[in-house]
């Protein structure tokens, strides 16, 4: 992204708040400050050391005002950029620039969603839309679902390769404990599932889970000095097409190319140096779409390139390996997950489903209906 | 500067309720706009023309909405043939046989009640 550095700047701290299903009357806020208190003691600062906060969630319209509320932060520098799913890499491009800017040094991004608790009408109650909604798109379904019908018309992609997407991701959810699936998921399974807007069925959609969590972001010279080895930010990009899907400018390209394409640049790497790619997999399309526009495959190739478990474990490109949204966790936003999940990967904690030799990972962010595209690439100190 | 006298939506389902389609035109960009707006996204003017579409268009992307309750129902994305793209339904067929590349013809639907008119489409009928 223009006017960012590489590695001028480093993630020193993950954690999840309580994912799933959450205890009774657990607010978004709670779920925050529960990630946030998790994440400090990840990488040993407290919470006097926060003066940066970057937040969004759907069920507060004030979020950065809340959050400063609820842990006494009157001179926090505030951030709550909000455009979907997406918004936490963006917030880390941010919180990057507010580090080198000094308006900050230690910068937390929260997120939580009781979403499964209070049902997805009440957590994201979605605009009167004079152009859509009339016609009645189960959204954010069938937009993806016309880009997928938009896919499968122009390259091909069968519904088989869909499915294909699903089952990596459960086999990854199998490896991962803290994962909302628990059973095997085949691809007749998938496509007798129940239709929720064709091509898709329900598995063929993100969960409708309650979660939050936290990532605090610090300068590189306070990060060497902390519990864990840095994990450096390297390249971040964003793109912006659209906000509804009637007005995506080509429904088989997104502005991942443009959003990879910056970070690819700002980091000095290509597709072919990363090890571990974490895609926002909102629906099974996403997967398939993002590794095109991310450059692992040519355009139209998605299908072909997933089939026969090359992003499942043991596959040759892993991808989402903590189960993605289609099987680990999927509150509302899923952004922050996707930097916890690639930070735990590059240090190397992920147990079962650690893959060997991780130094690269590339997070993608996808916010609104393929609207908001952000992507960061992150390193471990030996990429620096 | 002179008040806008209404807004791009309220004209643009004005021209429904006389069951046309209308967009917009910016003769400096020479391009269609569409969703109304009150500038042109190109050049940032705001002289945009009131165009009515010939009501004649192209099926782009389709999918077929199953909700819990009631049966299933068309949405679908077309390339109406001015240049501009717009989601609707295709109507009079059954939903799971809208295909992409079929042409189809604009018609104005009433709900009735409180509800706006909205512009929909049917297949156009073999010459």
């Amino acid at each position: 992204m223009r006017g960012l550095q590489r590695g001028s700047a480093a993630i020193v701290g993950v954690a999840e708040s309580d994912i799933g299903a959450v205890a009774d009357l657990m607010s978004p806020i709670d779920l925050m400050a529960q990630g946030i208190q998790r994440a400090l003691v990840d990488c040993g600062l407290t919470l006097r050391d926060v003066d940066g906060l970057f937040c969004a969630t759907t069920q507060a319209r004030t979020s950065a005002m809340s959050l400063v509320e609820y842990l006494d932060l009157p001179n926090a520098y505030t951030d709550s950029t909000i455009v979907g799913g997406s918004s936490f890499e963006i917030h880390i491009a941010h919180a990057v620039a507010a580090i080198n800017a000094g308006l900050c040094s230690v910068a937390v991004i929260a997120y939580g969603s009781t979403q499964r608790t209070v049902g997805r009408r009440a957590s994201s109650v979605r605009e009167y839309n004079p152009y859509e909604t009339p016609f009645k798109p189960f959204l954010p379904a069938s937009a993806y679902a016309l880009a997928a019908s938009r896919h499968m018309h122009e390259y091909g992609t069968t519904r088989e390769q869909l499915a294909e997407v699903a089952v990596a991701a459960r086999q990854w959810a199998l490896l991962n404990p803290a994962a909302w699936e628990k059973k095997p998921l085949t691809v007749v399974d998938v496509i007798a599932a129940r239709p929720i807007s064709d091509p898709f069925t329900v598995r063929d959609c993100c969960l409708v889970t309650d979660g939050g969590g936290a990532v605090i972001v610090t300068s590189v010279e306070r990060a060497k000095s902390l519990k864990k080895p840095p994990i450096y930010i390297l390249g971040c990009g964003q793109s912006i097409t659209h906000a509804t899907i009637s007005f995506m400018p080509n429904l088989t390209v997104s502005g991942a190319v443009e959003s990879g394409r910056q970070a690819y640049v700002m980091a000095g790497l290509t597709a072919k140096d990363i090890d571990v790619a974490e895609l926002y997999d909102a629906f099974t399309l996403n997967t398939i779409l993002f590794l095109e526009d991310l450059g692992f495959c040519q355009k139209g190739e998605g299908g072909p390139f997933i089939s026969g478990g090359r992003i499942a474990p043991g596959g040759a490109l892993p991808v989402n390996t903590n189960g993605g949204g289609l099987s680990y966790c999927h509150p509302g936003m899923y952004g922050l997950f996707l930097l916890i999940e690639a930070v735990r990967q590059l240090r190397g904690e992920c147990g079962q489903r650690q893959v060997t030799d991780c130094e690269t990972a590339i997070v993608h962010g996808n916010g609104g209906v393929l609207s908001a595209q952000s992507t960061v690439i992150l390193g471990t100190p030996s990429t620096l | 500067m002179d008040k806008a006298a209404a807004s791009p939506l309220a004209t643009y389902l004005a021209h429904l309720e006389q069951d046309q389609l209308a967009y917009q035109f910016s003769p400096e960009a020479n391009a269609p706009v569409f969703f109304p707006r009150v500038i042109c996204p190109t050049t940032g003017s705001a002289n945009l023309e009131w165009r009515i579409s010939a009501g004649l268009g192209t099926v782009y992307a389709t999918t077929v909405v199953h909700p819990q309750q009631g049966g299933p129902y068309n949405v679908a994305l077309i390339d109406v043939d001015e240049g501009f793209r717009m989601m609707s339904r295709v109507e009079d067929i059954p939903p799971a046989q809208v295909r992409i590349g079929m042409r189809v013809q604009f018609r104005t639907h009433r709900p009735g009640g409180d509800e706006p008119p909205c512009p929909v489409f049917h297949p156009v009928e073999a010459p």
